[in-house]
């Protein structure tokens, strides 16, 4: 049987099962509420030195990680509802759970990924010291197994010995959680997302993380198509590492440009720029999460990636808010927001904010070598419009004397109507072609629906026909193309977009290795 | 001699005061022997800012104008160390590239 879920961290495992979700062994109550108080202390305190023994190994994320749970522990005020509740009569282990599934049910209600995220840390916490208070040491995996469960903890993942192989599937969990962000750093294969399997599924499995998905009880030919894929991964990602610092080139050695999308000014600070050409979309929308960013707030973001690009290119996108990507106070309610009003079209209908987000960037652009385009254009009108509202702030800031530079304004092409007709767009600076929504727009396909998610297809013949007719017509009237969708990280597709014409592709930093060594294998 | 103080600042972080920085803010504004509390509000709810649980409790996210006050022996050094450690996004650049 097949599940599929959300890849957290790429990768192969083939293991035993093994339960997460096994309950802890009983506590036994004791006889008042003082020998209660004292076996809960005792029970912290042993946490808190078991914690700072995996903590001193451990590398700097997992020892962050770790002081942050020492430090919860370590305070009066985590515990002290429970020291209350024993003094009612409860005993520690229930007064313990109900005051750490109160707190829980706080971080669970944040409507950031990040505070929700750190439910699982609670958890991890409440659980150490029931452990700690029934004095069960709790089951070793065994090596090389499958850890499966509604979540894991990150305590879990660092006392687990994954020298041996081994990975981690979850019914619920989340890729922005403490140990995704650790298995993809050790490279330990992870899913989340696979929803509620059998009861009790037991024997070998085979999780592939690299597409998302777990075979349970699989059959002879499960594990011969599985052991393929999983040494065919194997040896891209060792071959792929030598490709990293090189600049990319096909088999026949024609040049092609690698650059990367970032979504925060902080990714940059895990890339080397001498490793790719440059930044072909940094996304915006991470400044309009909870309120409207200011000027200023917006001008020291993009300043802190042109500084770090130096004088390799950096294309920031305008927000692309609306579609999936609603903002509270910017985007509005409509039954169907990928037809929207969104991208371009929300930011020239809410010139105000517009206009900010144009100081900024108009501004930034005297730090480094700035692109700037525009997601969502259909029309030409639409691009003249978010033009000449850059002219005017422009203006406006030479008027007042403030440093300022115009950046040369290209447009995304993912609205098929553009990718059909280009010539309407000559007299922008470049293309960058979105080939996410291109694709599923073409296709009628949401990208958010798994039910069609075998027809958003970038392979498919139509998209790849409008993929290199707007890449020939770049090349005729030298307005160059580059493409920062998935499909540009993606191996399996690579080749088509290098035969479509492509030679500028933008990918996610952790898939530049890979992509260069695909781009290598490439005869175009 | 009873000192106080009081300043806001803007969290400019990613992810805002989380984990990490939540376990240096409260380290920092522990080697103080002022009483110091922080905000997301001028109006309160006031956190006792020597507690990790009651910081993160308190979910400021990027963006937030936290509020630090500080009453006693040293309140203005206080505020004055917290601030500068939420003005350098809790020196995280340098020790980590990206969590959210």
């Amino acid at each position: 049987m097949r599940i599929e879920g959300i890849p957290a961290s790429a990768g192969y495992a083939e293991g035993p099962l093994f339960d997460l979700d096994r309950p802890p062994a009983a506590y036994r109550c004791k006889a008042t509420a003082a020998e209660e108080k004292a076996a809960l202390k005792a029970a912290i305190a042993r946490a808190v030195s078991r914690l700072t023994s995996l903590a001193e190994p451990a590398d700097a994320d997992a020892a962050g990680i770790l002081e942050f749970h020492i430090a919860m522990l370590e305070d009066d005020a985590l515990g002290g509802p429970a020291f209350v509740s024993i003094d009612s009569g409860q005993p520690a282990d229930a007064a313990w759970r109900a005051a750490l599934d109160a707190e829980i049910a706080g971080y669970e209600a944040s409507d950031q990924d990040y505070f929700r995220a750190r439910a699982a840390d609670l958890r991890d916490i409440r659980d150490q010291v029931l452990r700690a208070l029934s004095e069960d040491g709790g089951i070793d995996a065994p090596a090389g197994a499958i850890l499966y469960g509604m979540d894991i903890a990150p305590t879990r993942f660092l006392e687990t010995d994954w020298s041996r192989g081994g990975g981690i599937a979850l019914k619920a969990g989340s890729s922005a959680s403490h140990v995704a962000m650790l298995a993809r750093s050790r490279g330990v294969p992870m899913v989340v997302g696979l929803g509620v399997f059998g009861d009790d599924p037991t024997g070998v499995a085979l999780l592939d993380a690299e597409h998302g998905d777990i075979v349970l009880s699989p059959s002879p030919a499960d594990v011969e198509a599985f052991r393929e894929s999983s040494s065919s991964f194997a040896a891209r990602q060792g071959k792929a590492q030598t490709f990293l610092t090189q600049p990319a080139a096909t088999k026949a050695g024609t040049p092609v440009r690698v650059q990367v999308n970032i979504a925060y000014p902080s990714d940059v600070g895990g890339i080397d720029i001498a490793s790719c050409d440059g930044v072909g979309l940094m996304r915006t929308e991470f400044l309009f999460g909870k309120a409207l960013p200011d000027e200023e707030t917006q001008f020291h973001a993009y300043r802190k990636v042109l500084e770090w690009a130096g004088d390799k290119p950096v294309t920031i996108r305008t927000v692309d808010a609306g579609g999936d990507k609603p903002v509270p106070g910017f985007t509005v309610e409509e039954t169907n927001p990928f037809l929207g009003l969104r991208g371009i079209r929300l930011s020239l209908a809410r010139r105000d904010i517009f206009r900010v987000q144009i100081r900024a960037l108009l501004r930034a652009a005297v730090h480094g070598n700035l692109k700037v385009m525009f997601p969502m254009i259909a029309t030409t009108e639409e691009y003249s419009q978010a033009a000449t509202l850059f002219a005017e702030e422009q203006a406006a800031l030479a008027t007042r004397g403030v440093a300022h530079k115009l950046p040369p304004l290209g447009i995304m092409v993912e609205v098929p109507s553009v990718a059909i007709a280009p010539e309407a767009f000559a007299n922008v600076a470049f293309f960058s072609i979105g080939s996410n929504d291109l694709t599923q727009y073409v296709m009628a396909a949401a990208r958010d629906n798994a039910a069609v998610a075998n027809l958003n297809s970038v392979r498919h013949p139509a998209v790849l026909r409008l993929i290199a007719s707007v890449a020939a017509f770049g090349q005729q009237h030298g307005i160059p193309v580059s493409l920062c969708g998935d499909a540009g990280g993606d191996p399996a597709a690579i080749p088509a977009l290098l035969e479509a014409g492509l030679r500028d592709l933008s990918v996610a930093p952790a898939q530049l290795a890979m992509a260069k060594a695909a781009i290598a294998d490439v005869s175009v | 001699m009873s000192a106080s103080a009081e300043a806001t600042v803007l969290i400019t972080h990613e992810v805002g005061l989380h984990a990490r920085p939540s376990v240096k803010f409260t380290k920092l504004a522990k080697s103080f022997t002022a009483e110091v509390e922080v905000a997301v509000a001028a109006n309160g709810p006031w956190f006792d800012a020597k507690s990790i649980v009651k910081v993160m409790a308190a979910k400021a996210p990027k963006g937030t104008l936290l509020h630090i006050r500080a009453r006693g022996d040293g309140a203005s050094e206080a505020v004055g160390a917290l601030v500068d450690l939420v003005q350098r996004d809790f020196d995280e650049d340098r020790d980590h590239a990206r969590s959210a």
